[in-house]
């Protein structure tokens, strides 16, 4: 199907999506060349996909376990809420900036307790407990009320720009890139080179299999759904140096672009398949397809039904390619 | 009969009096067990008679509900299947339980990665981990096209000598083999029959459990019959004949020619 040269097809395996995305640059180049080349125009296309793009991490180890984090979005406003708080109520920023993840990290042990512990049937059920319980604890913390002004200190991963002396001054490379840098390489090395990331991996490819292998498979699911908290948090912190202000209805519908952005970027949903690379690749074809078609003055509801469309068709793509290639 | 057989060697692993209860049900009635280095010992025993039960207690995935298992003449208790394999006793499922979705090389080390020690997690050494695999391959005679390959793409009779690999890379002392030829096609029985012969003569002590009389003939010493959950034979296979054995599968005694199953009726 996508040819006859297996060094194409390989090549087309693990970095086709790469192509789509340069694809999608040209066409967006073709269509707007003043505007979606401009300096301006591509730093905020990264600033702005950048939470979604840790958000989409954390998905994705949870994904590869053949699992799902509903509580994303949700974790990321309360973790949001708390380091506003406590910023306003005067913490030092060092702390600050810490609760964010803190926060992320003990939704994330939650879902994986209720998981592992309660031993509720789906994670769906859990994590669509904790999507409810953590956005109904943003909102109580102020009573619904957002709040703003938090301290450059705080705001700086998710605000600062680098300038390098060649950009000019609004333009840049955002700090929040060379957090996503960071953690996408990161994950990279966990998932590939170490027991637990493969570990995850075996459980996400036959739990049966991991287990008998002497897997304590409950203890790395509660890692899994810890990272994805923790990714969460960090977002929130990203998120709430971006709009310098917390406000408890962030992050609403989130975790589904988290999910379309792993799925698109060609994680299997029944777990054990997908590639960090790939769910970079997603999360920059999301965006720059709400951005070109902002550009080109799309409206938002054509952009959703365009969106929908992408993410069928994406997993279509992965399984005609997975139909011709896997022997069953 | 019962006492038919006295190990040629003392035993390596033994269990005594094992009984295991799913709330109502009995899965084990008090069963006892013995194997020796080198042996090789069939299981048989209709549907629901307790061999995977027995073998889910040896390997450590069940805990005996009464009884006790000994290893090397010593007590032993398994609280999961790790500690089983520390002591070098290691299971072959018959559905293989291998990820699909991982190369051969993983499939082998999965839980035992080679490697450094950092911060709590093993950075596997990649290299280290490919070259034992290849040469612990090679030690048993198992031809892959590359270990790098996914065991997805294997066919039945690779997969099952991956998962006799995986079982045996790590000096193990006693592998179980869980119905080992059910799932192949009939060309590739032989060479898993021979792979056990070949793990028998390194000295590790083997169990097959099979419905196949052909496979316990071909590579066991002797047989096991359990019944209802409980011992109901056992005897070296040069005292015994398939008949007899067919027969201990029933449930009966004293079986001979006449009642074979496969007996022409005139």
């Amino acid at each position: 199907m996508l040819g006859n040269s297996p060094r194409l097809s390989s090549f087309l395996e693990h970095y086709g999506i790469v192509v789509i995305v340069v694809v999608m640059m040209a066409l967006l180049y073709a269509t707007r060349p003043d505007v979606f080349m401009s300096l301006a125009n591509l730093t905020n296309i990264i600033k702005q996909n950048a939470t979604l793009a840790l958000l989409a991490l954390g998905m994705f180890v949870v994904i590869v376990t053949a699992g799902i984090d509903l509580s994303v979005g949700s974790v990321m406003a309360l973790g949001m809420m708390c380091l506003a708080v406590a910023a306003k109520a005067g913490v030092p920023w060092p702390i600050v900036v810490l609760i964010g993840p803190l926060v992320g990290i003990t939704a994330g042990l939650v879902n994986g307790l209720g998981l592992t512990v309660l031993k509720l049937p789906h994670p769906f059920i859990m994590t669509l407990g904790t999507l409810n319980i953590a956005r109904g604890l943003s909102s109580l913390i102020t009573e619904g009320a957002p709040v703003s002004g938090l301290g450059r200190e705080v705001r700086y991963l998710g605000q600062a720009n680098y300038d390098f002396g060649i950009f000019p001054p609004p333009t840049g490379l955002p700090a929040s890139l060379f957090v996503v840098i960071i953690s996408a390489v990161g994950m990279w090395f966990f998932l590939n080179r170490t027991s637990m990331g493969r570990h995850i991996f075996a459980i996400g490819g036959n739990t049966h299999a991991a287990r008998v292998s002497g897997i304590n498979v409950d203890r790395v699911l509660v890692y899994v759904y810890a990272i994805s908290g923790f990714f969460a948090g960090l977002g929130g912190l990203l998120l709430a140096g971006r709009t310098d202000s917390g406000f408890p209805l962030a992050g609403q519908n989130a975790e589904l672009d988290a999910i379309a952005a792993v799925i698109i970027g060609g994680a299997s949903f029944f777990g054990g398949r997908g590639t960090v690379l790939g769910v970079m690749a997603g999360v920059l074809i999301m965006g720059l397809m709400r951005n070109g078609l902002n550009l080109n003055n799309v409206s938002p509801f054509w952009q959703q039904i365009l969106i929908g469309l992408v993410i069928i068709a994406a997993v279509y793509i992965d399984v005609l390619r997975r139909h011709a290639a896997v022997r069953r | 009969m019962t006492d038919g057989s006295e190990p040629a060697a003392a035993p390596l692993l033994e269990a005594r009096g094992v009984k295991k209860y799913f709330g109502a049900i009995t899965a084990l009635n008090g069963v006892s067990f013995h194997i020796a280095p080198g042996e090789a010992l069939g299981v048989v025993g209709d549907n629901g008679a307790g061999k995977s039960t027995l073998m889910k207690v040896l390997s450590g995935l069940y805990t005996p509900s009464e009884g006790e298992l000994y290893f090397a003449g010593s007590p032993v208790k398994f609280h999961s299947p790790r500690d089983a394999r520390k002591m070098g006793i290691e299971m072959v499922y018959q559905d293989f339980a291998l990820a699909g979705n991982m190369p051969i090389y993983e499939n082998i080390y999965l839980g035992r990665e080679p490697g450094r020690k950092f911060a709590g997690l093993t950075i596997i050494d990649r290299d280290l981990a490919r070259r034992m695999a290849a040469e612990h391959l090679d030690k048993l005679k198992i031809h892959v096209k590359s270990i790098d390959q996914n065991v997805e793409e294997l066919s039945g009779g690779q997969r099952q000598a991956v998962a006799i690999a995986r079982a045996t890379a790590f000096d193990a002392k006693v592998v179980i083999m869980d119905e080992p030829t059910a799932a192949l096609a009939i060309k590739e029985v032989g060479k898993v029959l021979d792979l056990i012969k070949s793990l028998k003569a390194h000295g590790v002590a083997v169990i097959v459990i099979s419905h196949r009389m052909d496979d316990i003939f071909y590579c066991c010493d002797r047989v096991m019959a359990l019944y209802q959950g409980a011992n109901f034979a056992d005897a070296p296979l040069k005292d015994t004949n398939r008949n007899e054995v067919i027969g201990w599968i029933m449930g009966t005694k004293g079986h001979t020619q006449s009642f074979a199953h496969d007996r022409v009726q005139h």
